[in-house]
Protein backbone atom coordinates (compact mmCIF):
# COMPACT_ATOMS: atom_id res chain seq x y z
CA UNK A 1 0.00 0.00 0.00
CA UNK A 2 1.45 3.47 -0.51
CA UNK A 3 0.71 5.43 2.20
CA UNK A 4 1.12 9.57 2.15
CA UNK A 5 1.38 11.64 5.41
CA UNK A 6 1.22 14.83 5.96
CA UNK A 7 4.41 15.98 7.14
CA UNK A 8 6.39 19.24 8.81
CA UNK A 9 9.16 17.84 7.49
CA UNK A 10 10.88 15.87 4.94
CA UNK A 11 11.69 12.79 5.82
CA UNK A 12 10.19 9.89 7.81
CA UNK A 13 11.70 10.74 11.28
CA UNK A 14 9.90 14.70 11.00
CA UNK A 15 7.25 15.75 12.61
CA UNK A 16 3.94 15.19 11.56
CA UNK A 17 1.70 18.07 10.11
CA UNK A 18 -2.00 17.89 11.13
CA UNK A 19 -3.17 20.24 8.29
CA UNK A 20 -3.94 18.36 5.31
CA UNK A 21 -3.77 20.97 2.28
CA UNK A 22 -1.32 22.99 4.12
CA UNK A 23 1.24 20.48 5.15
CA UNK A 24 4.64 21.83 3.74
CA UNK A 25 5.42 18.11 2.72
CA UNK A 26 4.04 14.62 1.97
CA UNK A 27 6.09 11.46 2.35
CA UNK A 28 5.00 8.60 0.39
CA UNK A 29 5.70 5.36 1.97
CA UNK A 30 5.44 1.71 0.70
CA UNK A 31 3.54 -0.08 3.97
CA UNK A 32 5.20 -3.24 2.93
CA UNK A 33 8.86 -2.14 2.29
CA UNK A 34 9.16 1.12 4.20
CA UNK A 35 10.48 2.73 1.36
CA UNK A 36 9.98 6.73 1.10
CA UNK A 37 10.09 9.74 -0.81
CA UNK A 38 9.78 12.65 0.30
CA UNK A 39 6.96 15.48 -1.70
CA UNK A 40 6.93 19.39 -1.20
CA UNK A 41 3.04 20.04 -1.05
CA UNK A 42 2.09 22.17 -4.37
CA UNK A 43 -0.79 22.96 -2.82
CA UNK A 44 1.08 25.34 0.36
CA UNK A 45 1.30 28.79 -1.43
CA UNK A 46 -2.49 28.08 -3.00
CA UNK A 47 -4.75 31.10 -3.13
CA UNK A 48 -7.67 29.14 -2.18
CA UNK A 49 -8.68 25.69 -2.59
CA UNK A 50 -5.46 23.86 -1.14
CA UNK A 51 -7.45 20.52 0.18
CA UNK A 52 -8.09 19.89 -3.33
CA UNK A 53 -4.72 20.56 -5.19
CA UNK A 54 -3.26 18.43 -2.92
CA UNK A 55 -5.33 15.58 -3.15
CA UNK A 56 -5.23 15.58 -6.81
CA UNK A 57 -1.93 15.90 -6.74
CA UNK A 58 -1.49 12.38 -4.60
CA UNK A 59 -3.54 10.77 -6.48
CA UNK A 60 -1.51 11.38 -9.37
CA UNK A 61 1.54 10.17 -7.75
CA UNK A 62 -0.14 6.88 -6.94
CA UNK A 63 -1.17 7.20 -3.07
CA UNK A 64 -3.35 4.55 -1.86
CA UNK A 65 -4.13 5.49 1.17
CA UNK A 66 -3.47 9.37 2.81
CA UNK A 67 -2.73 10.09 6.99
CA UNK A 68 -3.53 13.60 8.19
CA UNK A 69 -5.13 14.93 11.33
CA UNK A 70 -8.23 16.78 9.16
CA UNK A 71 -10.18 17.04 6.06
CA UNK A 72 -12.03 19.71 5.10
CA UNK A 73 -15.06 19.17 2.31
CA UNK A 74 -13.73 19.65 -0.71
CA UNK A 75 -10.68 18.08 0.01
CA UNK A 76 -12.43 14.63 0.98
CA UNK A 77 -14.58 15.00 -1.64
CA UNK A 78 -11.65 14.51 -4.14
CA UNK A 79 -9.82 12.01 -2.42
CA UNK A 80 -13.27 9.74 -2.09
CA UNK A 81 -14.07 10.45 -6.09
CA UNK A 82 -10.77 9.58 -6.33
CA UNK A 83 -10.97 6.59 -4.66
CA UNK A 84 -8.16 7.09 -1.83
CA UNK A 85 -8.76 5.94 1.66
CA UNK A 86 -8.63 9.25 3.84
CA UNK A 87 -7.44 8.43 7.56
CA UNK A 88 -7.34 9.88 10.47
CA UNK A 89 -4.29 10.36 12.91
CA UNK A 90 -5.01 10.11 16.74
CA UNK A 91 -5.25 13.53 17.97
CA UNK A 92 -3.91 14.79 21.33
CA UNK A 93 -0.82 13.13 20.50
CA UNK A 94 1.95 15.83 20.23
CA UNK A 95 5.47 15.16 18.39
CA UNK A 96 4.06 12.82 16.35
CA UNK A 97 6.51 11.66 13.93
CA UNK A 98 6.39 9.94 10.42
CA UNK A 99 7.62 6.33 11.54
CA UNK A 100 5.04 6.12 14.02
CA UNK A 101 2.38 6.83 12.31
CA UNK A 102 3.49 4.09 9.43
CA UNK A 103 3.67 1.77 12.82
CA UNK A 104 0.40 2.34 13.69
CA UNK A 105 -1.08 2.01 9.86
CA UNK A 106 0.43 -1.79 9.94
CA UNK A 107 -1.27 -1.76 13.31
CA UNK A 108 -4.40 -1.16 12.32
CA UNK A 109 -5.44 1.66 14.44
CA UNK A 110 -6.34 4.21 12.20
CA UNK A 111 -9.17 5.54 12.39
CA UNK A 112 -10.89 6.09 8.70
CA UNK A 113 -12.35 9.94 7.66
CA UNK A 114 -16.45 8.78 7.08
CA UNK A 115 -16.60 12.65 5.55
CA UNK A 116 -15.47 16.21 5.92
CA UNK A 117 -13.29 16.48 9.91
CA UNK A 118 -14.43 20.37 9.17
CA UNK A 119 -16.68 23.08 7.07
CA UNK A 120 -13.29 24.35 5.26
CA UNK A 121 -11.33 27.36 5.14
CA UNK A 122 -11.79 30.61 2.95
CA UNK A 123 -9.27 31.53 1.02
CA UNK A 124 -5.59 31.88 1.79
CA UNK B 1 -18.84 63.55 -8.29
CA UNK B 2 -18.23 60.24 -6.92
CA UNK B 3 -17.82 59.79 -3.09
CA UNK B 4 -16.61 56.40 -1.18
CA UNK B 5 -16.68 56.37 2.50
CA UNK B 6 -14.80 54.05 4.29
CA UNK B 7 -13.18 53.63 7.33
CA UNK B 8 -11.20 49.89 7.47
CA UNK B 9 -12.67 49.00 11.13
CA UNK B 10 -16.22 48.16 11.32
CA UNK B 11 -18.83 49.97 13.57
CA UNK B 12 -17.07 53.34 12.90
CA UNK B 13 -19.77 55.16 11.52
CA UNK B 14 -19.68 55.01 7.59
CA UNK B 15 -23.68 54.23 7.21
CA UNK B 16 -23.82 57.00 9.44
CA UNK B 17 -22.12 59.42 8.17
CA UNK B 18 -22.82 57.73 4.37
CA UNK B 19 -26.57 58.90 4.40
CA UNK B 20 -25.74 62.05 6.44
CA UNK B 21 -23.80 63.00 3.63
CA UNK B 22 -26.51 62.02 0.91
CA UNK B 23 -29.77 63.37 2.90
CA UNK B 24 -27.95 67.02 2.96
CA UNK B 25 -26.52 66.69 -0.61
CA UNK B 26 -30.52 65.62 -1.48
CA UNK B 27 -31.25 69.38 -0.12
CA UNK B 28 -29.82 71.03 -3.55
CA UNK B 29 -28.19 68.14 -5.77
CA UNK B 30 -29.23 64.53 -7.57
CA UNK B 31 -28.38 61.77 -5.22
CA UNK B 32 -27.47 58.37 -5.39
CA UNK B 33 -26.30 56.15 -2.59
CA UNK B 34 -24.65 52.43 -3.66
CA UNK B 35 -24.44 50.57 -0.50
CA UNK B 36 -21.43 48.66 -1.01
CA UNK B 37 -21.53 46.56 1.76
CA UNK B 38 -23.30 43.27 -0.22
CA UNK B 39 -22.89 41.21 2.76
CA UNK B 40 -24.84 43.34 5.11
CA UNK B 41 -25.98 46.47 3.72
CA UNK B 42 -28.27 48.58 6.10
CA UNK B 43 -28.00 52.03 4.51
CA UNK B 44 -31.73 51.30 4.32
CA UNK B 45 -32.25 51.11 7.63
CA UNK B 46 -31.96 55.14 7.67
CA UNK B 47 -32.97 55.90 4.13
CA UNK B 48 -36.51 54.19 4.21
CA UNK B 49 -36.78 53.65 0.09
CA UNK B 50 -39.69 52.46 -1.52
CA UNK B 51 -37.57 49.15 -3.17
CA UNK B 52 -38.97 49.81 -6.96
CA UNK B 53 -36.27 47.53 -9.04
CA UNK B 54 -33.62 44.91 -9.05
CA UNK B 55 -32.08 42.12 -10.48
CA UNK B 56 -29.95 38.79 -10.22
CA UNK B 57 -26.62 38.71 -10.19
CA UNK B 58 -25.08 36.01 -11.97
CA UNK B 59 -20.91 34.47 -12.38
CA UNK B 60 -20.37 31.79 -15.01
CA UNK B 61 -19.34 28.56 -13.95
CA UNK B 62 -17.80 25.90 -15.71
CA UNK B 63 -20.11 22.73 -16.83
CA UNK B 64 -17.90 19.82 -18.18
CA UNK B 65 -20.03 17.19 -20.45
CA UNK B 66 -18.78 13.67 -19.37
CA UNK B 67 -19.21 12.49 -22.92
CA UNK B 68 -16.58 14.73 -24.80
CA UNK B 69 -14.26 14.66 -22.05
CA UNK B 70 -11.15 12.91 -22.18
CA UNK B 71 -9.92 13.82 -18.90
CA UNK B 72 -6.86 15.24 -19.80
CA UNK B 73 -6.88 17.47 -17.10
CA UNK B 74 -5.86 20.57 -18.53
CA UNK B 75 -8.60 22.36 -16.96
CA UNK B 76 -7.10 21.62 -13.48
CA UNK B 77 -3.98 22.92 -14.77
CA UNK B 78 -5.14 26.24 -16.08
CA UNK B 79 -7.03 27.00 -12.95
CA UNK B 80 -5.22 29.39 -10.60
CA UNK B 81 -8.43 28.76 -8.37
CA UNK B 82 -8.24 25.11 -7.94
CA UNK B 83 -12.09 25.24 -8.43
CA UNK B 84 -11.54 21.65 -10.82
CA UNK B 85 -9.81 18.54 -9.82
CA UNK B 86 -9.45 15.95 -12.74
CA UNK B 87 -9.20 12.05 -10.51
CA UNK B 88 -10.66 9.00 -12.17
CA UNK B 89 -11.20 9.78 -15.12
CA UNK B 90 -13.66 12.19 -14.15
CA UNK B 91 -13.55 15.97 -13.68
CA UNK B 92 -14.93 17.35 -10.40
CA UNK B 93 -15.96 21.03 -10.15
CA UNK B 94 -16.48 23.38 -7.00
CA UNK B 95 -18.58 26.31 -7.95
CA UNK B 96 -17.34 28.32 -4.61
CA UNK B 97 -13.74 27.91 -5.66
CA UNK B 98 -14.17 29.32 -9.17
CA UNK B 99 -13.83 33.03 -10.17
CA UNK B 100 -16.19 32.59 -13.60
CA UNK B 101 -12.20 33.47 -15.46
CA UNK B 102 -13.34 31.20 -18.19
CA UNK B 103 -9.67 29.53 -18.39
CA UNK B 104 -10.96 25.88 -18.42
CA UNK B 105 -13.25 26.79 -21.09
CA UNK B 106 -11.03 27.85 -23.50
CA UNK B 107 -8.29 25.62 -22.75
CA UNK B 108 -10.33 22.30 -22.79
CA UNK B 109 -9.10 20.52 -26.32
CA UNK B 110 -12.43 18.72 -26.48
CA UNK B 111 -14.77 21.75 -26.00
CA UNK B 112 -16.57 19.82 -23.38
CA UNK B 113 -16.53 22.42 -21.30
CA UNK B 114 -19.49 25.38 -21.31
CA UNK B 115 -20.29 27.67 -18.53
CA UNK B 116 -23.32 28.56 -17.39
CA UNK B 117 -24.61 31.60 -14.53
CA UNK B 118 -24.90 30.60 -11.09
CA UNK B 119 -27.07 33.17 -8.96
CA UNK B 120 -25.11 34.69 -6.83
CA UNK B 121 -26.62 37.55 -5.47
CA UNK B 122 -29.09 40.86 -6.36
CA UNK B 123 -29.34 44.15 -6.32
CA UNK B 124 -32.25 46.43 -5.19
CA UNK B 125 -32.75 49.65 -6.09
CA UNK B 126 -35.48 52.32 -5.02
CA UNK B 127 -36.14 55.47 -3.58
CA UNK B 128 -36.69 57.74 -0.79
CA UNK B 129 -39.36 60.45 -0.25
CA UNK B 130 -36.45 63.08 -0.21
CA UNK B 131 -35.88 62.26 -3.64
CA UNK B 132 -32.24 60.10 -3.27
CA UNK B 133 -32.14 56.89 -5.43
CA UNK B 134 -30.59 53.91 -3.23
CA UNK B 135 -28.88 50.57 -4.86
CA UNK B 136 -27.67 47.46 -2.44
CA UNK B 137 -26.35 44.65 -3.55
CA UNK B 138 -26.58 41.50 -1.16
CA UNK B 139 -24.88 38.57 -1.57
CA UNK B 140 -26.65 35.49 -1.12
CA UNK B 141 -25.98 33.65 1.50
CA UNK B 142 -23.19 31.00 1.42
CA UNK B 143 -21.78 32.53 -1.35
CA UNK B 144 -17.99 33.44 -0.34
CA UNK B 145 -17.16 35.84 -2.85
CA UNK B 146 -19.26 39.40 -3.25
CA UNK B 147 -16.69 40.70 -5.79
CA UNK B 148 -19.35 39.96 -8.81
CA UNK B 149 -22.52 41.58 -6.84
CA UNK B 150 -20.10 44.69 -5.94
CA UNK B 151 -19.62 45.23 -9.67
CA UNK B 152 -22.84 44.83 -10.60
CA UNK B 153 -23.88 47.29 -8.27
CA UNK B 154 -21.16 49.71 -9.74
CA UNK B 155 -23.01 49.62 -13.22
CA UNK B 156 -26.78 50.16 -11.75
CA UNK B 157 -28.79 50.67 -13.48
CA UNK B 158 -28.25 48.65 -16.09
CA UNK B 159 -29.27 51.05 -18.75
CA UNK B 160 -28.79 54.59 -19.57
CA UNK B 161 -31.95 55.28 -20.38
CA UNK B 162 -33.70 54.81 -17.22
CA UNK B 163 -33.74 57.84 -14.42
CA UNK B 164 -30.31 57.70 -13.41
CA UNK B 165 -29.25 60.82 -11.50
CA UNK B 166 -26.55 61.74 -14.09
CA UNK B 167 -29.23 62.65 -16.22
CA UNK B 168 -30.83 65.02 -14.25
CA UNK B 169 -30.74 68.77 -14.52
CA UNK B 170 -29.53 68.91 -10.88
CA UNK B 171 -25.49 68.80 -10.33
CA UNK B 172 -25.49 65.30 -9.13
CA UNK B 173 -23.43 63.41 -6.43
CA UNK B 174 -22.58 59.37 -6.08
CA UNK B 175 -22.09 58.25 -2.27
CA UNK B 176 -20.22 54.78 -1.84
CA UNK B 177 -20.70 53.24 1.53
CA UNK B 178 -17.78 50.49 1.78
CA UNK B 179 -17.83 46.79 3.25
CA UNK B 180 -15.54 47.01 6.31
CA UNK B 181 -11.78 46.11 6.06
CA UNK B 182 -9.41 46.78 3.92
CA UNK B 183 -9.34 44.16 1.30
CA UNK B 184 -10.89 43.64 -2.16
CA UNK B 185 -14.45 45.01 -1.72
CA UNK B 186 -12.88 47.54 -0.27
CA UNK B 187 -10.15 48.37 -3.26
CA UNK B 188 -13.09 47.70 -5.81
CA UNK B 189 -15.60 50.10 -4.02
CA UNK B 190 -12.70 52.63 -4.50
CA UNK B 191 -12.04 52.11 -7.82
CA UNK B 192 -13.68 54.86 -10.29
CA UNK B 193 -13.93 57.26 -7.03
CA UNK B 194 -12.98 60.79 -7.04
CA UNK B 195 -13.07 61.27 -3.14
CA UNK B 196 -12.41 59.73 0.00
CA UNK B 197 -13.79 60.10 3.12
CA UNK B 198 -12.36 57.97 5.67
CA UNK B 199 -14.89 57.74 8.95
CA UNK B 200 -12.11 56.78 11.83
CA UNK B 201 -12.40 56.56 15.93
CA UNK B 202 -9.80 57.59 18.26
CA UNK B 203 -8.98 54.14 19.49
CA UNK B 204 -5.90 51.61 18.76
CA UNK B 205 -8.37 49.87 16.35
CA UNK B 206 -9.63 52.74 14.17
CA UNK B 207 -5.95 54.00 14.03
CA UNK B 208 -4.93 50.89 12.64
CA UNK B 209 -7.28 49.58 9.88
CA UNK B 210 -7.72 53.50 8.77
CA UNK B 211 -3.30 53.19 8.46
CA UNK B 212 -4.72 50.74 6.21
CA UNK B 213 -6.86 52.08 4.13
CA UNK B 214 -4.98 55.34 3.91
CA UNK B 215 -2.19 52.63 2.48
CA UNK B 216 -4.72 51.71 0.05
CA UNK B 217 -5.98 55.16 -0.94
CA UNK B 218 -2.83 56.96 -1.36
CA UNK B 219 -1.64 53.79 -3.67
CA UNK B 220 -4.72 54.61 -5.87
CA UNK B 221 -4.47 57.80 -6.13
CA UNK B 222 -7.11 59.43 -4.28
CA UNK B 223 -7.66 62.20 -2.60
CA UNK B 224 -9.53 62.03 1.23
CA UNK B 225 -10.82 63.54 4.27
CA UNK B 226 -10.53 62.31 7.58
CA UNK B 227 -13.85 62.21 9.90
CA UNK B 228 -13.20 61.43 13.43
CA UNK B 229 -16.42 59.96 15.34
CA UNK B 230 -16.65 59.39 18.97
CA UNK B 231 -14.19 62.06 19.62
CA UNK B 232 -12.75 61.99 22.47
CA UNK B 233 -13.81 58.25 23.58
CA UNK B 234 -9.95 57.44 23.34
CA UNK B 235 -6.29 58.32 23.15
CA UNK B 236 -5.25 57.46 19.91
CA UNK B 237 -3.29 59.87 18.41
CA UNK B 238 -5.99 60.03 15.02
CA UNK B 239 -4.44 63.83 14.61
CA UNK B 240 -0.87 63.22 14.82
CA UNK B 241 -1.21 60.71 12.48
CA UNK B 242 -3.61 62.90 9.66
CA UNK B 243 -1.06 65.74 10.17
CA UNK B 244 2.33 63.65 9.31
CA UNK B 245 0.07 62.19 6.32
CA UNK B 246 -0.99 65.89 5.33
CA UNK B 247 -4.90 64.32 5.63
CA UNK B 248 -6.90 67.36 6.75
CA UNK B 249 -9.19 66.02 9.18
CA UNK B 250 -12.86 67.79 7.79
CA UNK B 251 -15.22 66.69 11.17
CA UNK B 252 -15.27 65.72 14.52
CA UNK B 253 -18.51 64.35 15.71
CA UNK B 254 -18.56 63.26 19.70
CA UNK B 255 -19.87 60.41 21.21
CA UNK B 256 -23.71 61.43 22.55
CA UNK B 257 -26.13 59.17 24.09
CA UNK B 258 -28.53 60.91 22.53
CA UNK B 259 -27.20 60.22 19.29
CA UNK B 260 -26.57 56.98 19.82
CA UNK B 261 -30.44 56.24 20.91
CA UNK B 262 -31.77 58.03 18.10
CA UNK B 263 -29.61 55.67 15.63
CA UNK B 264 -30.29 52.79 17.05
CA UNK B 265 -34.23 54.01 16.41
CA UNK B 266 -33.22 54.37 12.52
CA UNK B 267 -33.16 58.18 12.53
CA UNK B 268 -30.19 59.28 10.51
CA UNK B 269 -27.56 61.62 12.16
CA UNK B 270 -29.16 65.01 10.07
CA UNK B 271 -32.63 63.96 11.81
CA UNK B 272 -31.31 63.12 14.77
CA UNK B 273 -29.12 66.36 15.44
CA UNK B 274 -30.22 69.01 12.81
CA UNK B 275 -26.81 71.13 13.94
CA UNK B 276 -24.82 68.89 12.27
CA UNK B 277 -26.53 69.86 9.07
CA UNK B 278 -24.02 72.75 8.47
CA UNK B 279 -20.87 70.78 8.89
CA UNK B 280 -22.25 67.92 7.01
CA UNK B 281 -22.99 70.86 4.32
CA UNK B 282 -19.54 72.55 4.46
CA UNK B 283 -17.43 69.00 3.99
CA UNK B 284 -19.56 68.66 0.65
CA UNK B 285 -18.85 71.41 -0.35
CA UNK B 286 -15.18 71.11 0.29
CA UNK B 287 -15.17 67.90 -1.64
CA UNK B 288 -16.43 69.70 -4.67
CA UNK B 289 -14.80 73.08 -4.38
CA UNK B 290 -11.39 70.79 -4.01
CA UNK B 291 -12.60 67.53 -6.36
CA UNK B 292 -14.00 69.76 -9.01
CA UNK B 293 -16.45 68.10 -11.32
CA UNK B 294 -20.26 68.45 -11.52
Amino acid sequence: MKLALSMAGDTLDAAFDARFGRAPFFVLVDSESGEWTRLPNPALEADGGAGVRAAQFLAAQGAEVVVSGAYGPKAWTTLHAAGLRALLAPEGQNALIGRQLLDQFRAGTLREAEAASHDGHHGG
Amino acid sequence: MRVVVASGKGGTGKTTLATALAQVAAETQAVRVLDCDVEAPNAALFLHPQWSSGAEVTRPVPRVDAERCTACGRCAEVCQFNALAVVAGAVLVFDELCHGCGRCTWICPEQAIHEEPLTVGQIEAGRTLEGIDLAQGLLRIGQPMGLPVLRALKHWPPTTASASVSASPLPWIEIRDAPPGASCPVVETLRGADAVVLVTEPTAFGLHDLRQVVGIVQELGLPAWVVINRDGIGEAPIDAYCAEQGLPIALRLPLERRLAEALARGQSLPEAAPEYRPAIRHLLERLRYEVGGS
